[in-house]
């Protein structure tokens, strides 16, 4: 059978890949596209947890499905940002929007 | 005996004895079969979409007042099959700077996501693909799948008319997707279960169709599933006057063969859904064998399927603001008031009836029966109400400044 | 090696492809479009976990809603159809340097963890999606989470509309 650790092997190199994504792209949505790689590393992480160690209780499941709708609000919020960003500076690329206040 | 009692079975386990014999290991065997049987599934959906298109342009035809196909075999029987050898020889073209891979891929998903419907329908009692006790969520995942197809088919044709075809379908599909979500979380409430199979065995005597129980949600599943298929009314997305095919213009030859055959597919895969959630799928008189059970469920899909292409040959096509109001300040308040209805009134009745016994079913589709009747009387009054309040402007020209030759005791200078 | 290990590791091989593809990708859109793989590949992890509601939820919210969202933002902030130059900042190898410390790192610490090797525990139970239904609205378990994360997604769809408004 598969042991718990393959998973959390997987899970920690999704969420290493994800890192790496928010930390070297230079477009706006590509780091959010990273953090949601991130996100789906730690469900990965829970659910296996929850399989492994107490698959009779559901609370394993319930913060999973937290995270979904966690995930869901942020990437609204984050991708409504950066359209109105792009609409007022003509760019997404992280690097240039660095005024505080213009 | 043995074969008419269950043919499905009867073969498999014919084929797995032969099988045997020649020496295979039971995981194989049933790895075979299994294979065989997706094959056969995924085979009659796309041959019965020949027969599902001359249907449709027959019964069209005879809507409007006219034959029809009625040249290429008896009764235009084969117009299909010709009108499918003409796409598979036409050019198959990639317009200059789309994205290759993207843009072979989309017809490719739009075909997948409708096949992966039909692995949860229950054909009879016996005759399920795979009977997963979250059905209901799977066909609302599957077809999220369908509309990513649709999105990358008309960005990556390198195409405006295209690209803003797919922005306006993909925003008509998500938005119809809440209420159909809501209408079909009705019938799970009912039958306590969210499997296919389990929601029609709840469904087993002609008072206890969902139908009785929630005629409202029924409207409502069928509304936004034609929505979400994209045909009349709402089919603003791909019609030629408007938008010059939408998001499958660059499309030719097998390309857009795959996407006409998904589309019909798909409408014939919602007409089985209704009458799988709602109608009681393959129950009717004689249900116990798997045969008879099939040919309830083709009786009552193929009058699904009419209805849906009479409303096709019908209504004329509404403007995209109309159908997104239509969507967010109509469809979706009600399903959500249908919703809190039917499970209050459900919880009350059950804890007072016992509804495993007949009586019971009957009390309870009669109490939420007219539970519906209400909402709707309640609902067309407001209508009316809001109607008489806003009287519908007619539209009256403005007067313009009409042209005049200039007096003649003007003088033309100065 | 059982077949459910080769599919587990077919799957993560999957997962870990498609999630470097994506961060890597110098067109925009095809990284989104990695990201569905990507997705997608996650939800095979949680079926093979047994986790089929979860497998559905993720293919519903995250590919049917999230990715789409992704794409459209994506049409929605470009001038040209084709992405040019590199797509990553200056800083790139430095990054690349830290996530392969944080893996390892990970990766060493729980190693060091007792139940590291743990293989699966007892099957799980028939009712899972109703217990998960009743955990969620039960006022001695998890209603409060729940009615919580209902009002966080309300405040972010109005935050959504009103900071994207186009005045």
């Amino acid at each position: 059978m598969i042991p718990l650790s393959w998973y959390l092997i997987l899970a920690a190199a999704l969420f290493s890949v994800g890192l790496y994504g928010v930390l070297a792209r230079k477009n706006a949505i590509a780091i959010l596209m990273g953090v949601e790689l991130m996100l789906n590393a730690v469900n990965i992480n829970l659910v296996a947890f929850w399989r492994y160690q107490a698959p009779e209780q559901v609370v394993g499941q319930v913060f999973a499905i937290m995270v979904f709708a966690v995930s869901a609000a942020e990437v609204a919020v984050g991708l409504a940002l950066v359209i109105s960003l792009y609409r007022r500076r003509r760019t997404v690329v992280a690097e240039n929007i660095d005024l505080l206040k213009w | 005996m043995g074969f008419l009692n269950d043919p499905i079975l009867f073969i498999a386990e014919w084929l797995s004895a032969l099988l045997s014999g020649w020496g295979l290991s039971d995981g194989l065997i049933n790895v075979i079969l299994t294979f065989l049987g997706v094959f056969v599934v995924a085979n009659f959906g796309m041959l019965y979409v020949i027969f599902l298109v001359w249907l449709e342009r027959k019964l069209a035809a005879r809507i409007q007042d006219r034959l029809g196909p009625n040249r290429v075999g008896p009764y235009g029987l084969f117009q299909t099959v010709a009108d499918i050898l003409k796409l598979f020889t036409k050019e198959d073209t990639t317009p200059r700077g789309a994205d290759k891979v993207v843009f072979n891929l989309a017809p490719i998903l739009a075909v997948f996501s409708v096949l992966l419907i039909w692995a949860v329908i229950p054909f009879a009692s016996t005759w399920v693909g795979t009977d997963l006790n979250v059905g209901v969520l799977y066909i609302v995942a599957v077809g999220s799948i369908g509309v990513v197809s649709t999105l990358i088919a008309g960005w990556s044709s390198n195409n405006k008319f295209a690209l803003l075809g797919a922005f306006r379908t993909v925003a008509q599909l998500v938005s119809y997707e809440v209420p159909m979500v809501l209408s079909m979380l009705v019938p799970v409430l009912l039958a306590r279960n969210m499997g296919l199979n389990a929601i029609v065995q709840a469904q087993d005597n002609w008072y206890s169709v969902f139908f009785w129980m929630a005629p409202i949600a029924t409207l409502i599943f069928f509304i936004s599933s034609i929505a979400e298929v994209g045909r009349t009314p709402f089919d603003l997305l791909e019609a030629e006057s408007e938008i010059v095919a939408g998001f499958h213009i660059e499309y030719s030859g097998a390309k857009f063969a795959m996407i006409f055959a998904a589309e019909f597919l798909h409408a014939f895969t919602i007409s089985v859904l209704t009458i799988t959630l709602f109608f009681g799928g393959w129950q009717g008189w004689g249900d116990q064998f798997p045969i008879v059970g099939w040919v309830w469920f083709m009786i009552k899909s193929m009058l699904a399927y009419f209805l849906v292409v009479w409303v096709r040959s019908t209504l004329p096509r509404i403007r995209i603001d109309h159908m997104l109001n239509y969507n967010w300040k109509f469809l979706t308040p009600l399903a959500l008031v249908v919703l809190i209805v039917t499970a209050l009134l459900d919880r009350i009745v059950a804890d007072n009836v016992d509804i495993l016994t007949s009586q019971g079913q009957i009390i309870r589709s009669a109490t939420l029966f007219a539970a519906n009747v209400v909402i709707a009387w309640v609902t067309v009054a407001l209508i009316r109400r809001r109607a008489r309040q806003r009287p519908a402007r007619v539209p009256v020209a403005q007067p313009r400044p009409v042209a005049r030759p200039p007096e003649a005791s003007t003088p033309a200078s100065s | 090696m059982t077949p459910v290990q080769v599919i587990f590791l077919l799957t993560s091989l999957l997962v870990l492809g498609t999630a470097l593809m994506v961060v890597t990708a110098p067109n925009l859109v095809r990284s989104a479009l990695w990201l569905i793989a990507t997705l997608f590949s996650v939800a095979v992890v949680f079926v093979l976990l047994e986790a089929s509601f979860l497998a559905v939820v993720q293919v519903v919210v995250y590919i049917g809603a999230i990715a789409i969202m992704f794409i459209f933002a994506v049409m929605l902030t470009r001038k040209v159809m084709q992405d040019t130059g590199p797509q990553t900042n200056s800083n790139w190898w430095l990054a690349a340097v830290f996530s392969l410390l944080l893996f390892a790192g990970l990766a060493w610490m729980l190693s060091t963890w007792g139940g590291f090797g743990a293989q699966a525990a007892a099957s799980v139970p028939e009712t899972t999606i109703v217990d998960l239904g009743q955990a969620l609205v039960s006022p001695d378990a998890y209603i409060l989470p729940f009615e919580v994360a209902s009002v966080l997604l309300l405040a972010a769809l109005i935050g959504a509309i009103v900071v994207a408004w186009d005045r």
